[in-house]
């Protein structure tokens, strides 16, 4: 089974890199961007076949690990 | 004062740590390897040394900070134990939860590598008691993540309780944006814990400590914890 953790950035939190990756995006000419914030994916193969099984051991992963929710969000998926 | 450095890979200060103790204390540390389940009994002070422990791999001592030596660290310093982190040490403290918040990339995204000046908050700590309050010391930074941020509450929290015990400063003891070379909330370079027992900071004492270092403004932090652990005994 394949799974992806998606961490991004809680609101408020400021971005330093995602500013200026935002700027460079400016400076190459791409319009219409209006501002960018960095995050993280961990693409996880998982062992079992158990669904709700996967959800949990990402959901640990996740939190123990993976982010600091602290300052950090994440998203759980199982893909297949 | 028996003293225990921690040891991850990647750690690049522990030499000059364990230098700084014994020049303080008279008496070697032990270096203590990161998978170890135990502290050498008898172990006065635990301190988590700078360096780039695990390449910075995820976040800064993010990796670390889940290492089978660090449940002892928590323990002994559930107990009451002094624990002291230094730059990367800080970070890894941080992960680990036994110091609130976190260290941010830096404001500007470089790399800063030269001294800086701070001010010591208070002098009536196990931290600091080498020191006045209100004196400035100079001693070297070298992180790209030191920004010290945590939510709005912990930080009011920080500041009621007195647990900001190095703060940014110019050379004659002013703190404000110009001086807080890393952008860290308040300036804070460095904190304890709740219960004053564990230190985190991200400059480095430990490199000036010695006349041919330039500057020895360092050892006051480490002749304080030598005193203070006298005291104790």
């Amino acid at each position: 089974m394949k799974a992806r953790v998606t961490v991004t950035l809680k609101n408020g939190i400021l971005d330093p890199q995602g500013k200026a990756i935002e700027g460079a995006l400016k400076s190459l000419g791409v319009d219409g961007i209006a501002s960018v914030r960095q995050g993280k994916v961990f693409d996880i193969e998982l062992a079992g076949a158990d669904k709700a099984k996967a959800e949990e051991a990402l959901k640990a992963a996740a939190d123990k690990l993976l982010a600091n929710t602290v300052i950090e969000n994440y998203r759980v998926e199982v893909l297949s | 004062m028996k003293s225990a450095v921690l040891v991850f890979p990647g750690i690049n200060r522990e030499r000059d740590m364990a230098r700084a103790l014994k020049l303080a204390s008279g008496q070697e540390s032990t270096m203590v390897w990161h998978a170890e389940t135990a502290l050498p009994k008898g172990t006065d002070l635990v301190v988590v040394p700078g360096g780039f422990s695990y390449g910075d791999y995820l976040r800064c001592g993010a990796i670390a900070a889940r290492s089978p030596v660090m449940d002892a660290v928590r323990d002994f310093a559930a107990g009451g134990g002094l624990v002291m982190g230094v730059c990367n040490g800080f970070q890894i403290l941080c992960e680990s939860g036994l110091l609130p918040g976190i260290l941010m990339r830096n404001a500007k995204l470089k790399f800063l590598c030269h001294d800086v000046h701070l001010r010591v908050e208070r002098s009536d700590t196990a931290f600091t008691s080498g020191y006045n309050a209100g004196q400035v010391i100079r001693v070297p930074i070298a992180h790209g993540e030191g920004n010290y941020t945590a939510d709005a509450e912990t930080l009011k929290r920080l500041e009621g309780d007195g647990r900001v015990l190095y703060r940014y400063c110019s050379p004659t003891g002013e703190v404000g944006d110009v001086h807080n070379i890393n952008g860290a909330a308040a300036s804070i370079a460095g904190i304890v814990s709740e219960k004053g027992n564990v230190l985190g900071m991200m400059p480095h004492p430990e490199n000036h400590v010695e006349d041919i270092m330039g500057c020895t403004d360092g050892r006051g932090l480490f002749a304080g914890l030598v005193a203070h652990l006298e005291r104790a005994a």
